[in-house]
């Protein structure tokens, strides 16, 4: 069976820019996939190119394995809930939601019943009548998200659904998503500069970094078993440790990940100074500074903080210290 | 310790500074004082005088002496129904009409390329080219219209260099539009008033095209509608309100307008120069005004029937 999506040497510039730069992935059918990645690194370009807003410069992007090159946006069997959420200001709610039924021809009733159930999907029954400037950001949300289901795309695109979200929202959002997506079986491809959100959502991540995928795993491989230094570093904020300090610390010539709450205060560890500390509620993250190096560790709620200025004894159990293929 | 500043920074003490700190405190007195000028500007020189105006409607004149009988009647506005004034009514209407949808056809694309693509440089082209024409004075602009519609000018002389002459003469043999020449027919009037009015209708439809965000129209290819399903149904109706504005512009100043149709067209008359020529001349001030209230009744129903048909709905 072929995959839902697929990228194959996929380059899209403007310019001189190379937004996308030869992306090749495959997503499956059913399955969550989250593009994760800070601002400029491609992402939305590459939600974009399924979408068929944008064209590819150079590959192909296939969908259930035919080629979309060349095939707009209104024949494609994708939808996407966008980041604005891009409602129509001069229609209800419910026209909104049955707009895509409408411009296909489909009868009056059939588009009042379609739009009002999948309303009732995403939670808002009966708010049919309201306009989208009458709504909160949330209920705005639900409304684009319920525009795209009752299209029944076989590819449902988020792109950055949940930014504009307080946080609660956001988290509720979440598992939310996550309950519709097994509900409707629908492949969902997300795109987030959020990492936790790409870890608490997503079955498979793909880590954009400058136009390119830096490694594409499941939230625990892209975690646990950082491919890159970039990686490591924007996925949950490890400390990345060079070459040298790595062959200092490990008797290995190679980039290391080091996750800041796999650091403990030990007694006849490796010394550090303590530059900052940052009280963060659950935990405290001490900023320290080792061989010259910023460290950074979460110190579980309880323990006794240091004080800046103060040189502890830090250390990690050997399986922690995660060694990297490559810069 | 170091001597802590004042929490309270001293003023200079002037009247100026006591001033402004008085309407800080007092921001209705100030907007109270701001609005006041241009209130009474508006309220009594522009509305006063156009009241006063309506009322001279509801006076008539003795036809012996000439005279204007201040008695309320509305003789005036059974003679403005007469079947004369009547044709000089609907060919207003009809012209206002068939201008403002040429007007909004034309306009449209300009419009939406500004809007949508047009960035820097093209941007300011675009502004510099629709408000190039509104600079020069309106006669120049009219008269140069006379001269490239004359039977001499340079469009005939260009129809005929690519031997089409004879569509001209066929056009100009229909009844209604046609004439001797283009500078002297109803289609004449009509391309003159098209070209004056044409910014006025560009600048509002640019302006609420601008605000339509492209990640909307977007959404409407991305759940399947056409390019042409996607301008019925949601560019045309969120640039409405702008069309609407810009219709109001060249259907009032073409139901007002009484130089153009003098200078380039036929010999029937227009609204705004039967207005002209009975307030001046003929001396009849109640039947002008009645002519007046033509097109601000026709304007009113124009705006309430565009709010029912749900055109500022997007607003």
């Amino acid at each position: 069976m072929p995959a839902a999506v697929e990228f194959r040497d996929v380059c899209r510039f403007f310019g001189t820019v190379r937004a996308v730069d030869r992306v090749s992935m495959e997503i499956a059918e059913g399955e969550f996939f989250a593009m994760l990645g800070p601002s400029g690194s491609g992402k939305t370009t590459c939600l974009r190119l399924i979408a068929g807003f944008e064209q590819p410069t150079h590959g192909a992007v296939r969908i259930f394995g035919q080629d979309m090159t060349g095939v707009p946006p209104y024949r494609r069997a994708v939808n996407t809930v966008f980041q604005d959420y891009a409602l129509f200001p001069h229609l209800n709610v419910l026209d909104n939601v049955a707009y895509g039924l409408m411009v296909a021809g489909r009868g009056r009733a059939e588009r009042r019943r379609e739009a009002e159930a999948a309303l009732e999907l995403v939670q808002l029954p009966g708010y049919g009548a309201r306009r989208p400037g009458e709504l909160s950001g949330g209920q705005r949300q639900r409304v684009a998200l319920a525009r795209a289901l009752v299209m029944k795309p076989r590819v449902l695109l988020l792109d950055e659904t949940l930014g504009a979200l307080d946080l609660k929202l956001r988290e509720q959002m979440q598992e939310e998503l996550k309950a519709l997506q097994r509900k409707v079986g629908i492949t969902f491809v997300f795109v987030t500069h959020d990492q936790g959100e790409a870890l608490s959502m997503a079955d498979r991540i793909a880590v954009f970094n400058e136009g390119r995928i830096e490694q594409i795993g499941t939230p625990e491989e892209v975690y646990n078993r950082p491919a890159k230094p970039f990686v490591a570093d924007f996925v949950g904020s490890s400390n990345v440790l060079p070459p040298e300090v790595t062959f200092a610390v490990a008797g290995r010539r190679a980039w290391a990940s080091l996750r800041p709450e796999a650091i403990r205060l030990v007694g006849g560890g490796r010394p550090a100074r303590v530059l900052a500390t940052a009280f963060l509620g659950a935990s405290t993250r001490l900023h320290l500074e080792m061989a010259g190096l910023d460290i950074t560790m979460l110190l579980p709620r309880g323990a006794q903080v240091p004080q800046p200025g103060e040189t502890v004894s830090i250390g990690w159990a050997d399986g922690d210290l995660h060694l990297m293929e490559s810069a | 310790m170091a001597a802590a500043g004042a929490i309270r920074t001293a003023g200079r003490g002037g009247l100026l500074e006591r001033l402004s700190d008085a309407l800080w405190r007092r921001p209705r007195l100030l907007l109270l004082l701001l609005l006041l000028p241009p209130a009474l500007w508006l309220g009594i020189i522009y509305l006063g005088a156009l009241f006063a105006l309506l009322a001279q409607s509801f006076f008539s004149i003795d036809e012996f002496s000439g005279l204007i009988v201040y008695e309320p009647t509305l003789k005036t506005y059974r003679e403005l129904l007469t079947p004369a004034n009547l044709d000089i009514i609907q060919r207003t209407v009809t012209m206002a009409a068939l201008v403002t949808l040429a007007a909004a056809v034309v306009a449209f694309p300009i419009a939406y390329y500004a809007a949508r693509y047009a960035r820097g440089r093209w941007k300011a082209l675009f502004y510099l080219g629709v408000m190039l024409p509104l600079w020069s004075s309106y006669l120049v602009k009219v008269y140069s219209w006379k001269l490239i519609l004359a039977k001499e000018g340079i469009l005939t002389w260009a129809l005929g260099k690519v031997g089409l002459l004879w569509l001209l003469e066929a056009w100009l043999a229909l009844p209604g539009v046609g004439g001797n020449s283009l500078s002297t027919s109803f289609t004449g009037t009509f391309l003159v008033f098209l070209y004056v009015w044409l910014p006025f209708m560009i600048l509002p439809i640019q302006a609420a095209l601008e605000r339509v965000p492209g990640s909307m129209l977007e959404a409407s290819g991305d759940l399947g509608a056409t390019p042409a399903q996607t301008f019925r149904h949601v560019i045309l109706p969120l640039a409405l309100p702008g069309v609407i504005a810009g219709s109001i512009f060249t259907f009032s100043l073409t139901l007002g307008d009484y130089i153009i149709p003098q200078i380039v067209g036929t010999s029937a008359r227009f609204i705004g120069q039967a207005v002209y020529q009975h307030q001046g001349t003929a001396g009849n001030i109640p039947l002008a005004a009645a002519f007046a209230v033509v097109p601000i009744a026709i304007m009113g129903l124009y705006l309430w029937w565009a709010r029912r048909m749900g055109a500022f709905d997007a607003l």
